[in-house]
């Protein structure tokens, strides 16, 4: 180990150019003759496609050229002697460039030695620059092919046109490939350099084959089927057309068959070998397998999705991976995560047996691969691989020894990696310890989907299962759930109470609630709390209650003290905090719930101080913790009293209705004042506008307005015992607005910002007349859902909606590129222990990682919360002390 | 025509060209090579401004919201 080189290793120089016959046939090691692969006895055949000197795959067999063994030698390559020359399909762009470009007699660029030199400079310049010569040389290109006569041997050039797939006709007639290849021959070396390549590594004519390399059989290796019939690779088979085709040809040739027969074939070997380099060019039929299923070709392996690149380098196929169906399970932690049974007896984690394992391994061994937990297989030291059968698992049991190795089914406990795709972020990608369960799904707490931002109507994840101690040590430490609860975004918590648990402990702590004995422990229950402090009071019969801010208490550490605004707050100009009159502000001392209410502000994902609170000041374990039993309460609060919400809900009073018609009446009015004062040209125009945008201006103006009135009517019809405005007010799900557009008025409908205008001219609809700029010809929606809207609303309605659709459907798009983008920019930086951050080669990128140092998952959202708060427990302290 | 100085423009940070000594201090700082630093390239129209040439390591002191002062530190290349 003492000789390794370190690992990042300069690369000095990559060295790019095109093959020239001399040097294929000097690495080729035997030329391929015959297109025949293997003879009777089932042995590769001297100078076919499959000799032995092309390297080996089958075992026993020797290398004639390296004498390794299959799997040692990396394979070598042969050649095959064309007949004739045929172009390569991947150069045809170029071929055509350089046929405009150079004269038809004397073959030099049709630029006059001045303007080599300019270009010659230029070329140069860039190079030095680093940049890339592309544009300078398509310029080259371009003033070349527009010379007509040649400046050195007067010749008329003629026009060059050049057809699909791969024929160029001068003036209408065929140019063969040995024309083109004579013409590039001619080119001298110092017209090569005008053209941006390097005589020496690339010459023009190169681009014509006359000598086809042929890739060893490890790169196509056959495969024996279990009928004992070989199968050939697809470039086997496309190898075996062009020598076919080779072979016919040269002996029309030599017969001296008529030219429409040889230049048939010429074509035929053409069409071969293009197709042999690339299957899907377009103007040709690509080359099809016996079974009609088009043949993978040389690009075909590299190019696309499944291509080499995307599909074998980038990204491949993992094993020890799962992937299923996900389902909600509020009853595990969100440290766990649910495996289905068939999952976990397939998923394995070796153990190597020792002392301390080999009862436990045995146990797992004769339990077999049926009853769980047991064994999959068992590894002796020399590598063998034994399955464990109902048959073998007794004697196996028995047969392990210390230093073996068995790969015993997942288990309960078991640290996994479980993802969800897009991984945008770290926090898809997270450890989970296994819980089997019963059934396909994988379950998980609810609490944990907004890091994975995942749902349940249908979505999928994927579990790894890790198998080294190091790994799971890694995981357990830096990947776990409860370790990514504060995200490094913001350094607030992002995973927390949604939905439900919101508006559970809001309906829990909001109201004077007088809580029975029976009815606490029924709340408490699942959140393992045993005991209940004194009670509030007692009813008039002098039965004890407790409220349920002191149920609430019962699973926050005792030692919390916070006070911050609840989100029901409705941020008066003066806080009264802790004499709130709304009970809006939150006062927690010693892990009691004094004053205030629950809600997205104290438990939500993203907002949660209590959680953020409790992971900074204790530990992300009672962080946890906290989050386990506050999903776990909040469930069964709400199922204590239930929360529903159906079309009744958006009801409003009828003097409701009335006012808010009222106001869409005189908004309209004011719309139509506004209208006669344009027209009458007495409508002074804002600064900077013209007349006609602030007219659009002032309208979509006073119909905002109007429509936030309206949604006001109906908000101070329907209080806080509707489940809407509960959900909405407590941050739960919905918003004010969401209400307002199913009770009151759904409101102006817009595309890019502005007004409906687009349809016909002068109008949106044939329903209005031309040049009406009223509020319901562009999108208006006086109805609400409820009320349901009219025919001309709907449609305004459908145009605004899908302008909403096709907006998330271009953002994703693109924001998933400039993610790309960024990451691929940024994935080789590391912060080192000196908090600088560097690249791979150890060059410093920050001298201090964000300028500050500070990592953002410790810092309290990026303010000076910290300091302020340290001031205030101290002074606290003192004044009570 | 008035000729000012890039520096005295709000956005751009006080760059000033290191002593010997304070580079070795910095370099021995980081445990690296002075090769190891960020670049900055001669034609940039600060360096041209406070006249360091190749080789030279300028310092520049930024304002930072969240640090209040941050030093960064840049080899002037070709």
């Amino acid at each position: 180990m003492a000789n390794v080189p370190p690992i990042p290793k300069r690369i000095s120089s990559i060295k790019f150019g095109l093959m020239s016959p001399k040097e294929v046939r000097k690495m080729s090691a035997t030329p391929i003759i015959t297109a025949d692969t293997y003879d009777d006895d089932g042995f590769p055949i001297d100078m076919g496609l499959m000799d032995t000197k092309l390297g080996v795959i089958d075992p026993g067999l020797r290398c004639k050229t390296c004498s390794g063994r299959a799997g040692e030698c990396p394979g070598h390559f042969g050649h095959i002697e064309l007949v004739a020359p045929v172009v390569h399909v991947g150069f045809n762009k170029i071929i055509r460039k350089l046929l405009r470009a150079s004269c038809r007699k004397c073959s030099r660029i049709l630029l006059d030695l001045g303007q080599k030199q300019h270009f010659l400079d230029q070329l140069a310049a860039v190079e030095e620059i680093g940049h890339r010569p592309d544009d300078l040389i398509n310029e080259v290109f371009k003033e070349a092919s527009k010379v007509k006569t040649c400046p050195y041997c007067k010749e008329e050039q003629l026009d060059i046109k050049f057809e699909k797939p791969s024929e160029y006709l001068e003036n209408g007639e065929k140019l063969t490939p040995t024309e083109i290849r004579d013409r590039f021959e001619n080119i001298p070396d110092e017209d090569i350099r005008v053209i941006g390549m390097d005589p020496d590594n690339a010459r023009p004519e190169w681009m014509i084959l006359t000598v086809l390399p042929v890739p060893p059989v490890t790169v196509r290796p056959s495969i024996t089927l279990e009928s004992g019939q070989r199968s050939e690779d697809d470039l086997t088979h496309k190898l075996v057309d062009i020598i076919r085709i080779n072979q016919r040809f040269q002996e029309n040739r030599e017969a001296g068959a008529p030219q429409l027969i040889i230049e048939d074939l010429w074509e035929l070997l053409q069409y071969h070998v293009t197709t042999f380099f690339d299957n899907s060019v377009s103007g040709i039929p690509p080359a099809r397998h016996r079974s009609g299923r088009p043949l993978k070709t040389l690009s075909q392996r590299l190019k696309g999705k499944e291509g080499r690149f995307r599909g074998s380098l980038s990204g491949k196929r993992v094993n020890f991976s799962a992937r299923t169906v996900i389902s909600p399970d509020p009853n595990l932690s969100i440290n766990e995560v649910g495996v289905p049974m068939p999952i976990a007896r397939i998923l394995t984690v070796p153990v190597i047996v020792t002392p301390r394992t080999i009862e436990q391994l045995k146990v797992y061994i004769r339990n077999g691969t049926e009853i769980h937990p047991g064994a999959n297989y068992v590894f002796r030291p020399d590598g063998r691989r034994i399955k464990v059968t109902e048959v073998n698992k007794e004697d196996l049991a028995e047969k392990i020894e210390y230093s073996w190795m068995v790969e015993r089914q997942l288990k309960d406990g078991d640290t996994v990696l479980f993802n969800r795709q897009p991984s945008l972020h770290k926090m898809s990608i997270m450890a989970h310890s296994v819980k089997v369960l019963p059934n396909k799904t994988f379950r998980l707490n609810p609490a944990v989907c907004p890091p994975y931002n995942a749902d349940f109507d249908g979505d999928e994840m994927n579990m790894h299962a890790l198998q080294t101690e190091e790994s799971r040590a890694e995981a357990k430490i830096l990947m776990r759930v409860q370790e990514n609860i504060l995200s490094p975004r913001f350094g607030g918590p992002i995973i927390g109470g949604i939905h439900d648990h919101i508006s559970g402990l809001f309906l829990l702590t909001r109201f004077e609630n007088h809580i029975s004995a029976k009815d606490a422990f029924d709340i408490l229950r699942k959140a393992k709390a045993h005991e209940l402090p004194d009670p509030a009071g007692h009813d008039e019969k002098g039965i004890p209650f407790w409220t349920g801010k002191q149920i609430f208490s019962q699973i926050l550490p005792e030692s919390l003290n916070m006070g911050f605004p609840a989100q029901v707050c409705s941020h008066c100009d003066v806080c009264q905090e802790e004499e709130c009159p709304n009970d809006a502000y939150v006062v927690i001392r010693n892990g009691n719930l004094l004053k205030g209410t629950i809600d997205e502000a104290a438990i939500g994902a993203f907002k949660g101080k209590i959680q953020e609170r409790i992971i900074k000041d204790i530990s992300s374990e009672a962080g946890s913790k906290f989050i386990d039993d506050m999903t776990r309460l909040a469930i069964r609060a709400i199922m204590r009293t239930g929360l529903s919400f159906g079309i009744a809900d958006e009801d409003i009073p009828k003097e409701a209705r009335i006012q808010i018609n009222e106001v869409l009446d005189t908004a309209e009015d004011a719309v139509q004042k506004l209208i006669r004062s344009y027209e009458n040209k007495e409508l002074e125009p804002l600064p900077g506008r013209t007349l006609d945008e602030t007219i659009e201006m002032s309208i979509m103006q006073k119909l905002g307005k109007a429509r936030d009135e309206t949604g006001n009517i109906a908000d101070s019809h329907m209080g806080l015992e509707n489940s809407a405005v509960i959900m909405a007010r407590s941050g739960a799900r919905g918003s004010i607005l969401n209400l307002t557009q199913m009770a009151a008025c759904v409101g102006q409908q817009a595309v890019r910002g502005e007004r409906i205008r687009r349809g016909y001219a002068g109008r949106t609809l044939t329903h209005f007349e031309a040049g009406d700029l009223g509020s319901d010809a562009h999108g208006f929606v006086k109805a609400s859902y409820k009320s349901g809207l009219n025919p001309t609303e709907y449609f305004f309605h459908a145009i605004g909606g899908r302008e909403g659709l096709v907006d998330t459907a271009v953002r994703t798009s693109q924001s998933g590129y400039l993610q790309r983008r960024l990451v691929n920019a940024l994935q080789d930086l590391e912060v080192h222990y000196d908090i600088t951050v560097r690249d791979t080669r150890g060059v410093v990128v920050q001298f201090k990682y964000g300028e500050d140092g500070i990592d953002a998952t410790k810092s309290d959202f990026s303010k000076p919360d910290a300091i302020q708060r340290v001031i205030r427990s101290v002074m606290n302290k003192e004044a009570g002390e | 025509m008035t000729k000012f100085s890039l520096l005295d423009h709000e956005l751009v940070p006080k760059h000033e060209i290191m002593s010997e000594g304070e580079l070795k201090s910095v370099l021995s700082k980081y445990f690296i090579d002075k090769e190891q630093l960020p670049k900055i390239k001669v034609q940039d129209p600060v360096i041209k401004e406070i006249g360091a040439t190749i080789g030279d390591v300028v310092k520049i002191t930024r304002m930072s919201h969240t640090a209040g002062e941050a030093d960064y530190y840049r080899l002037v290349i070709e």
